[in-house]
């Protein structure tokens, strides 16, 4: 008689957003299958329906449980309030980015069932990056979100740069892929373990003086700073946006983002607590790096996604003030402009995403002129978006940065804020560039037109509604982030 | 009564609404709705002058409530005697505005009404705030509907014109936000309760030296921009004359007295022993920028760039008066603010009409109007001779106060300013005199039309509160006279604890 097959007890409920994704994806994968082919719109709703399931599955946790912390799989998956608040930024960008592409993937004639599919294991990557308690958790979900934001990059097949941007992304992912999983290794060498509350304990036993843990940090460092896109590691952002459909490229500097930031902030505050490693220092320096770098190569750029990609990059600047400040209201207000961030960066693009001109996306500066005589409520609400990433009030963006600033001045980095406002500063000329061409300026040759998209249009109002919530009202998310961050800071 | 300010300083933004959901076509509708909210606007507003208790040195009509509470910031809104007059200064103004913008703006007529409530509701928030968040979301917020104002209705050189307005401002009031936090850091560190609630502020007794120095440079460059104090003003020529004349108005009325009011309401109470340290230096500019405004105005050969440069002499006065600490300088400096936006606003008001007759407003155009446009040119010399401070007008009162202040304080910085005012009699009278005497030079000048009943209708508002003012200025000094009183005392026993703390070092 064969012994009854003994499953180990394990409890599913950490992960109930992530299967929720996970289940959602294998239906679209078997619907794809059958008919009607030639229309896939059916998809992509169901597709946001099970994000908005995860969405739902997410507040609930947090409400119900007041987001006590839930381990699963010997503490390599770790569901506290800090992962559940990721898993709402991770939630309404991929759920932006799902309802952006419907139409505009159909538009651009490369509808198809992997995309939806690519776009939920990317983001169940993202979770899993979030709510990792094992540095290998961070690697498998690191990896489950590169692979799929690889393939995303190229789905425009025939056009020439977006095979350079999946090629780029591939490559350079790739080698800090590497780095990351040597650091892995090295830390590993150093600790005897990866899991990140273990770490903790060894570094604070005195495996901090180890040459190979710093040399280990060091390494997920730069792995970290490949995928948040910091200076020095920002080169591939340019063209893998450029290249991308913008609302993976959406994608890639909202919901990839957020999750690197979940990792590396976990990393350094729970594995890294007591190593005599000065970081902040560091980060210091290259906060200052990335926004400076970003700002002022903006300022050159006549393609609204390279802008907005070198945008991104400052704006990584801004978010590391946060985490050189530190403590809850400094790492605190990283998540909370991580999800101003998401809906404005997401807006932003997807305002762009819903015009064209002779047939092409208006991706160039003069695509826009006279916009706001031809579209005025599209022209309106990106100049929203807009302004929002320049910081000015009532905008969700102002009080992201008045968090970040302040979390800085209340840690005696002064200095850094004033180098973030002087950026700010000069940042406003090219967000204001662009309003001066849709306000300012008359509409030259062929038309921009807007291309009828439902669903677009709800992404929009979505992502308005946040903006425009998060900075009249922001206490409540500003808690719940600063809350989320509180037990990281044991 | 309860919620009077708050429903003055939404009321314009409630119109933006509604305009927004007017269909286009009806111009005529929408213009009149537009009138229709900035009116009542101005009536609703009335109450904050009958209700107003002259008596009193604290801030009236006071509401608070929690916005968000983790950080201390709360929606408080109030008016005392320093603010009382600009907040109807602002809702004054704007009727005004609007009806001389009735045929001016050519384009989108809607969208610039918009933009006017919603820079309203702007400009309302900053006088009445009384807490830094609330204050610099106000203050902040303002900037854009100016920027389109200039940048889409705007002049030839408009764009350039905006993005310098905008970025000279964001520059100086992003550096103040890092100063509000360190503010509200080193409040909450010293006495435990974080707030940004301004009167709490004011109380907090800041350590003197190096820090209380610093922030009060960050507080009074953001202010000096705005104001705009030299050498900080080269942004206004150009945004002044770039913007359509509702928005040359509204500039000159009331966004550069954002930059005194924050003086008075901010710098002096929260810094007082670094304002009254760099004091000297704020003289210093202030009698530079009043001199300098006056030669600059004086070889101008357009006319709306001649009133722009006057402005800046004309400020530099205002922030003289205000640092004088005394109560004549600063009641003073306050009608002058109030002066300021009635006379030079009257005259940017008649430069566009003149401007919407000939598109010009080069002075060599021009000649011999009294001949053609007799109405128009007796206004004109009335609003000119108010802004040189000829007695029995306003600008007399506002000066002379300012400059009996100054003589208690620093005789040569008196002295230097009271040139200022000849000056601005050789600037003005000297424009006056090629633009209306003489011979009519130019035949397209010969078939002008006098000032219709429209316009009337914008001037003569201002020019009963220019006599008003320059014949009985004790119904607007009253009002203003225990908060200053209230204002010097505080910042003399705040500068005195200050350096009480300094001497056991």
């Amino acid at each position: 008689m064969n012994p009854a097959l003994v499953l180990p007890a394990v409890d599913l409920r950490p992960i109930l957003p992530m299967l929720v994704l996970a289940v959602t994806a294998g239906l679209v994968l078997v619907l794809d299958l059958v008919p009607p082919r030639e229309r896939k719109d059916h998809l992509g709703f169901i597709s946001a329906l099970g994000v908005v399931a995860a969405l739902i599955m997410t507040y609930w946790m947090t409400f119900a449980t007041g987001g006590a912390e839930l381990r699963a799989f010997r503490g390599m998956v770790v569901m506290d309030a800090y992962a559940l608040f990721f898993n709402i930024i991770i939630g309404y960008a991929t759920g932006l980015v799902l309802l952006l592409s419907m139409d505009y993937m159909r538009r651009e004639g490369v509808e198809s069932g992997e995309f939806y599919i690519l776009v939920l294991l990317s983001s169940l990557g993202m979770m899993l990056m979030a709510s990792a308690g094992d540095l290998i958790i961070i690697f498998l979900g690191l990896e489950t979100m590169s692979i799929s934001l690889y393939v995303l990059a190229g789905f425009f097949r025939a056009r020439l740069e977006a095979g350079e941007a999946s090629m780029k992304y591939f490559l350079i992912g790739a080698f800090a892929s590497g780095f990351f999983l040597y650091g892995i290794a090295l830390i590993f060498g150093a600790t005897g373990t990866t899991n990140l509350d273990r770490i903790a304990n060894a570094v604070t036993a005195g495996a901090g003086r180890d040459p190979m843990l710093v040399i280990g940090l060091g390494l997920l460092l730069v792995g970290f700073g490949f995928k948040i896109s910091s200076v020095p590691f920002h080169m591939w952002a340019p063209d893998v946006y450029e290249g991308a459909p913008t609302s993976v490229t959406a994608f890639i500097a909202t919901g990839s983002k957020a999750a690197a930031f979940a990792a590396l902030l976990r990393v350094l505050l729970t594995a890294m607590r007591g190593a005599p490693v000065d970081w902040p220092m560091l980060l210091w320096v290259l906060a200052v790096l990335t926004m400076t770098v970003g700002n002022v190569v903006a300022l050159a750029q006549l393609n609204l996604k390279r802008m907005l990609a070198y945008s991104s990059i400052a704006h990584v600047g801004y978010m590391l003030v946060g985490v050189v400040a530190g403590g809850a209201l400094g790492n605190g207000s990283v998540l909370f402009y991580l999800l101003v961030y998401t809906f404005t960066t997401a807006g932003a693009f997807g305002a762009i995403l819903v015009l064209e001109r002779a047939g092409h996306e208006a991706v160039r500066l003069e695509d826009f002129g006279g916009l706001a005589t031809r579209h005025p409520l599209v022209a309106l609400a990106l100049s929203i978006f807009l302004l929002s990433l320049i910081g000015i009030p009532p905008t969700a963006g102002f009080v992201g940065k008045f968090y970040l600033f302040g979390a800085a001045v209340k840690s005696g980095y002064v200095w850094l804020a004033v180098i973030g406002v002087l950026n700010s500063a000069a940042a406003a000329y090219y967000y204001l560039r662009l309003i001066v061409y849709m306000y300012m300026r008359e509409p030259e040759g062929a038309p921009t037109v807007l291309a009828p998209s439902l669903s677009g249009a709800l992404a929009l109002v979505v992502a308005l509604w946040g903006v425009v919530q998060l900075g009249v009202a922001p206490g409540p998310l500003f808690d719940l982030a600063q809350a989320a961050v509180v037990p990281l800071l044991r | 009564m309860a919620y009077l300010l708050t429903l003055v300083t939404f009321l314009p933004t409630v119109g933006a609404v509604v305009l927004l959901l007017l269909p286009r076509r009806q111009e005529g509708t929408t213009k009149l709705a537009a009138l229709v909210t900035t009116v009542v606007t101005f009536v609703v507003s009335l109450p904050v002058y009958f209700s107003f208790n002259p008596t009193v040195a604290d801030y009236q009509f006071v509401e608070q409530r929690a916005w968000i509470p983790s950080l201390g910031v709360t929606y408080h809104l109030g008016v005392d005697g320093i603010s009382v007059l600009l907040v109807l200064l602002t809702t004054f103004l704007m009727p005004l505005v609007l009806l001389s913008s009735w045929t001016s703006v050519e384009a989108r007529w809607k969208e610039f009404a918009i933009t006017m409530l919603l820079l309203e509701t702007g400009m309302l928030g900053v006088f009445v705030a009384l807490d830094l968040f609330l204050f610099y979301v106000f203050w902040e917020a303002m900037l854009i509907p100016m920027y389109l104002i200039i940048g889409v209705w705007g002049g030839p050189n408009r764009i350039y014109a905006a993005i310098k307005f905008i970025l000279y401002t964001l520059t100086g009031s992003l550096l103040m936000l890092v100063a509000i936090l360190v503010l509200y850091f080193l409040h909450g560190a010293a006495t435990n309760t974080y707030t940004f609630d301004l009167p709490v502020l004011a109380r907090f007794v800041l350590p003197g030296g190096r820090t209380q120095d610093l922030l009060f440079l960050t507080f009074a460059l953001a202010f000096a921009i705005k104001v705009p104090m030299f050498p900080f003003h080269t942004w206004l020529p150009d945004a002044h004359v770039e913007a359509p004349t509702a928005g040359s108005v509204i500039l000159a009325g009331v966004l550069l007295k954002m930059g005194t009011y924050g003086f008075l309401r901010f710098c002096l109470p929260l810094f007082p022993q670094a304002s009254l340290h760099f004091a000297p230096w704020i003289f210093a500019l202030s009698v530079i920028g009043i001199i300098y405004g006056a030669w600059v105005s004086t070889v101008q050969p357009d006319i709306k760039k001649l009133v722009a440069y006057s402005s800046v002499s004309h400020l530099g006065f205002v922030v003289l008066g205000l640092f004088t600490l005394t109560p004549q300088g600063l009641v003073g400096g306050i009608i002058q603010m109030v002066n300021h936006g009635l006379s030079t606003g009257a005259l940017f008001l008649m430069v566009g009409m003149i401007y919407e007759r000939r598109h010009t407003r080069l002075i060599t155009d021009f000649g011999g109007l009294w001949t053609v446009i007799p109405a128009f040119s007796g206004l004109f010399l009335i609003v000119c001779l108010s802004s040189i401070g000829l007695p029995g007008l306003n600008g007399f009162v506002g000066e002379f106060l300012i400059l009996l202040g100054a003589f208690q304080v620093d005789r040569l910085a008196a002295v230097l300013a009271t040139s200022g005012i000849i000056f601005a009699a050789v600037y003005l009278l000297w424009m006056y005199q090629r633009v209306c005497f003489g011979e009519v030079t130019s035949e397209a000048n010969r078939r002008l039309v006098d000032l219709t009943p429209r316009e009337w209708a914008v001037l003569l508002p201002v020019l009963l509160f220019i006599v008003w003012i320059g014949v009985y200025p004790t119904t607007f000094t009253a009002m203003t006279e225990p908060s200053v009183q209230a204002l010097i005392t505080q910042v003399q026993s705040k500068a005195q604890a200050t350096s009480a703390m300094l001497i056991p070092r």
